[in-house]
């Protein structure tokens, strides 16, 4: 993978070059209802498609249901539901497979995008007027051009109430 | 290492565990020839085996600890416990060397030369002087030359009486394994049968898909192979499950040596009882449970057991118990860790809840002792007064709760103070295969457990039996029996089907029968249950779930938590969590919320029965109601039926077309109660208030806020003329009494909990003897014993015999209830035990022979 332009300019700071790996989170993109958001690529062991998901009665509003994952169940969390925002219009859901102590989450997003690494030391802290829903489960922010990208805590977007 | 010296290993340690035992054994039996020469038999291989592979420092042990064994063996020295307490130190270093061998392929530097000393030293029989002060040895050599009789008597936990009797007994079970015939196996590695039970899981959910295929294909020529796949897929299954299975007692092969040695090292004694080691389950499982256990029995034998001299002070043997049991239940295994200490000390835990701040004193007083006693389950809650060095290691309960979680078990404590703690362990028995129906309901598919299941009904059509309501309730007339519906699309709040639920499900749990309502059963179908995410493990409702043929994802229900959710477990042992402690499976109390019929008859007021006691509810019209001999009669499923007008009177002028009926039924006999209108069925506790003021009531209940009177069934039935029940007496004066009721008729029970309940005992209802047993054995307390003479398994008889032999039972008045009150069968039960006898059933005399046998007990 490249360096991207950030990270080549924060290099002079950076005393060593193995430590870069240490100041660079490499992150995986999704989008959930327009806001840009990231979890570190360490977190996700899989992305998958739409897939049938079978609905979980009483569950919290959050879980979204179960789908199967190469014989493996999966609960699915709609990161909607999560953030209370309204539901998704039309179009399908991509999951984001994340493991919590030893338990497998799919993360619901809109579209998931790409793979950027993001030096840890860009990373701002939330701005004030961050929602509250948003800043329960935010690391922090990025700023990414025009866009700001929302580092999602996968911990915290776990810790859902049972 | 070479595979010898692996094989060696494996033998040598399977060899020590059964050592341990034996060793134990030996300690409590020195006379016992078998056990002696298999122990030499062990020791001797060992030893043999370390010569030929070049081990040498174990060889030395090996051969010194079997010099002293030969002595013991040819019966030139007595067997003592110090004697015992060396050889096992010499199994220890055994023990040390082999873990060192394991870990690096040769022995590990050390020096055993002290150890040897004192070994040639006792097998020498002189007194080992200088080694005396080594610890290990307390008082072992220091009087070897002592006949057999009096070394017992001075060793300080030296084997009593009893088991010395037993000792021909054990012969027949060491004799085997003394035997030189092989047995017929072989050892595969685990991953092996790991690997198996893998592929065989996923060969089992490729048949299925085939199978479903096959169906939607008509015929085919597959159909035939096809269906011999399946076959032979169920019997693979079948096989490698087994495969897996051992008995549980393999998970206890340490205990005996480790429960002996907490007996020494804390200065107390310990017996360890253990039943039903040979209950099986998954190896998985097993496995995962082991560590728990041992820390358990740890911590009975450290925290729960008093000290002999407390314990001789509170009148109890001065030996402790720690029973470990294990049995089938469903498709669940149940293990008991009890002991008959001190029981935990609620004041201690209230103290410590509010210094950690986990509640405060006014939520300490609502809570219920059972409520309290689940504080220990908290991370960092531990209650000893002191850390031993046994327990207060950091391993907490929280610990063994949350292992315990996590293969989708749960663990529940019973307590009483000065009577001992019992945890109960309850797992599922495999986290493998089980047979399911698949059902759908408001949408969406589940899988029922086909274990629970009893049979499958559609409702309607001619014939077909009827779905009824009460109100709102849905009920189910099933053959002679009025089942409580549960219908799970509004359980699980979905959104009900277009057209109306009409199949049922019928489920029992425990001895509750309920039918569960769906909108369609697909099939049954093999399923791998999963446990449920974290998350989601608060929804009772589901026991796990699973991937079906087609590869969707589907959830299990769990019938217990589904009859729990919609209160119909009023019977069920683990069904009200949050009530009273010590309440095993199918317990049914007069305090326990009871599901309550609410009809009119004659005045304003509600009037209630118990819903149990109703056969059926029928609406008769009203021509076919005749007189004969002044009294009403209907003729009903080819029979007279006997009808009695709750208001006193009939008058076929005023009532109305079709006239609502309650029928009580029991065998072949049937009556009916005449009614104005039915009105609801709602679930009260009994709390009966004003017992007996008026004939044909046990006095009046608060229902939904309004005051109802409870029907006194007994006297109504007298009232239809049949012969069901003696004649009425005086009512006896209430007393808060706790009485166990043995009966295994639904229909009795129903009519003697209430009817006790409302005399002010509080009634606990169980179906069969063992079940009292348990009771017994679970420490529970009561002040009389009502038993039925027929019951299924151990008869009443024999129950009685077996209770007065020995126990905290002993004493207590029974008091025997039949439908057979001849002279013979009154003589029958004096003669085993009871003490009084009871024609099934007049109230009255019950209650009067209660009330006199009671206050004899007072008396005496």
């Amino acid at each position: 993978m490249q360096p991207s332009m950030t990270t080549a300019t924060r290099a002079s700071l950076v005393p060593t070059r193995g430590a870069a790996e240490d100041t660079t989170e490499v992150t995986l993109t999704l989008t959930v209802a327009g806001q840009l958001c990231g979890v570190p690529v360490s977190a996700v062991r899989d992305v998958l498609a739409a897939q049938s998901i079978t609905r979980i009665p009483l569950a919290p509003l959050e879980v979204a249901g179960g789908l199967n994952l190469r014989g493996r169940i999966v609960t699915a969390i709609d990161l909607r539901r999560r953030l209370g925002l309204p539901a998704r219009e039309g179009g399908v859901a991509m999951s984001v497979v994340v493991e919590r102590e030893g338990e497998a989450y799919s993360l619901l997003a809109d579209q998931v995008g790409e793979v950027l690494p993001l030096p840890r030391g860009d990373r701002a802290p939330n701005p004030p007027t961050l929602d509250p829903a948003w800043r329960e489960v935010s690391l922090g922010v990025h700023r990414l051009g025009e866009r700001l990208l929302i580092m999602l805590d996968v911990e915290q977007l776990l810790a859902i109430a049972a | 290492m070479d595979d010898l010296l692996a094989d060696f290993l494996t033998e040598t340690s399977e060899g020590l565990v059964a050592l341990d035992a034996a060793l134990v054994r030996l300690e409590r039996m020195p006379g016992d020839a078998a056990t002696l020469s298999e122990v030499f038999r062990i020791v001797h291989t060992i030893k043999g085996t370390c010569g030929f592979l070049g081990l040498p420092r174990l060889e030395r042990v090996a051969h010194a600890a079997e010099s002293v064994l030969g002595r013991y063996r040819d019966g030139t020295q007595p067997v003592t416990q110090g004697g015992i307490t060396l050889i096992l130190a010499a199994l220890d270093a055994i023990r040390a060397i082999v873990a060192g061998l394991e870990a690096t392929g040769s022995e590990p530097a050390g020096d055993d030369a002290p150890l040897i000393a004192r070994l040639d030293a006792a097998a020498e029989g002189t007194s080992a002087g200088s080694e005396e002060a080594a610890p290990p040895a307390p008082a072992a050599t220091a009087e070897p030359e002592i006949g057999l009789p009096e070394a017992t008597a001075t060793v300080p936990d030296g084997p009593d009486p009893a088991p010395q009797e037993a000792a021909p007994d054990a012969t027949p079970d060491a004799a085997p394994t003394g035997g030189a015939a092989p047995p017929q196996t072989i050892r595969v590695s685990v991953d092996v049968l790991e690997d198996l039970m893998m592929l065989v899981s996923e060969l089992v959910l490729t048949r299925n898909q085939l199978l479903q295929l096959a169906r939607t294909q008509g015929d085919s020529a597959f159909a035939v192979p096809l269906q011999r796949l399946s076959h032979i897929t169920t019997e693979l299954q079948e096989g490698v499950m087994k495969t897996r299975m051992q008995p549980i007692g393999n998970a206890w092969a340490k205990l005996p040596r480790l429960v002996r040695d907490l007996g020494v090292e804390l200065g107390k004694k310990i017996t360890l009882e253990m039943r039903g080691a040979e209950t099986e389950l998954d190896r998985q499982v097993l496995e995962l449970i082991k560590d728990p256990l041992t820390h358990m029995v740890r911590n009975s034998a450290d925290h729960g057991l008093e000290r002999p001299s407390e314990r001789l002070a509170a009148g109890k043997p001065e030996a402790g118990r720690v029973l470990l049991n294990a049995r089938h239940e469903g498709g669940h295994i149940v293990i008991e860790i009890g002991d008959d200490g001190r029981g935990l000390d609620a004041e201690r835990i209230r103290q410590k809840v509010i210094a950690q701040g986990l509640a405060t004193e006014a939520e300490l007083a609502a809570m219920t002792e059972r409520e309290l006693h689940r504080f220990i389950f908290r991370p960092g809650f531990s209650t000893a007064a002191t850390v031993t060095a046994v327990s207060g290691r950091g391993v907490g309960m929280d610990v063994v709760k949350t292992n315990m979680e996590r293969i989708g078990g749960t663990i529940d404590i019973r307590s009483r103070a000065g009577q001992g703690t019992c945890f109960v362990i309850k797992i599922p028995l495999t986290l493998a295969i089980v047979s399911a129906l698949i059902v759908e309901a408001g949408g969406e598919r589940f899988a029922i457990p086909q274990t629970g299941v009893l049979e499958l009904v559609r409702l309607g059509g001619d014939g077909m039996p009827q779905l009824e309501r009460i109100k709102d309730a849905p009920i189910l007339r099933l053959r002679d029996r009025l089942l409580p519906l549960v219908n799970l699309a509004a359980l699980l709040r979905l959104e009900p089907a277009a057209t109306e639920s009409r199949l049922v499900v019928v489920t029992q749990v425990g001895s509750h029968v309920f039918g569960i309502l769906v909108d369609r059963v697909y099939d049954t179908e093999e399923i791998v249950v999963k446990p449920v995410a974290p998350i989601l493990r608060n929804i009772t409702m589901f026991g796990g779930n699973t991937i079906l043929g087609d590869g969707s994802v589907i959830m299990i229900l769990d019938p217990n938590g589904i009859a729990r959710a919609s209160d119909l477990g009023a019977e069920g042992g683990e069904a009200e969590p949050e009530r009273e402690a010590a309440r095993p499976a199918n317990l049914l109390r007069s305090d326990a919320a009871t599901a309550l019929l609410l009809f009119r008859a004659g005045d304003a007021a509600p009037k209630a029965v118990p819903l149990g006691l109703v056969a059926r509810l029928e609406q008769v019209e009203r021509e076919r109601i005749e007189f004969v001999g002044g009294r009403p009669l209907v003729q009903y499923r080819g029979r007279l039926m006997p009808l009695v007008p709750l208001s006193g009177q009939w008058d076929a002028e005023t009532a109305p077309s079709r006239q609502p009926v309650l029928v009580f039924s029991d065998g072949d006999r049937a009556m009916g109660l005449l009614v104005d209108e039915i009105l609801d069925v709602i679930e009260e506790r009994l709390a009966v208030d004003g017992a007996g003021e008026r004939p044909g009531y046990l006095g009046s209940v608060v229902v939904a806020g309004r005051v109802t009177e409870l029907l006194d069934t007994a006297w109504w039935l007298r009232q239809a003329g049949e012969d069901w029940f003696a004649p009425a007496a005086a009512r006896a004066a209430g007393e808060t009494r706790r009485v166990l009721l043995v009966e295994d008729s639904a229909f009795f029970r129903n009519l003697v909990v209430p009817a006790l309940g409302a005399a002010g005992y509080v009634v606990t209802a169980v179906n069969d003897a063992e079940e009292a047993l348990r009771l017994q054995e679970a420490g529970a307390g009561f002040d009389a014993i009502l038993s039925d003479i027929v019951l299924p398994g151990m008869d009443g008889l024999a129950l009685a015999r077996h209770l007065r032999q020995e126990g905290p039972w002993m004493h207590l008045p029974l008091i025997a209830l039949s439908g057979r009150a001849g002279p013979g069968d009154v003589e029958a039960g004096r003669e085993a035990g009871f003490t009084d006898y009871v024609a099934k059933f007049d109230r009255e005399a019950l209650l009067e022979s209660l009330r006199q046998c009671l206050e004899v007990q007072v008396v005496a």
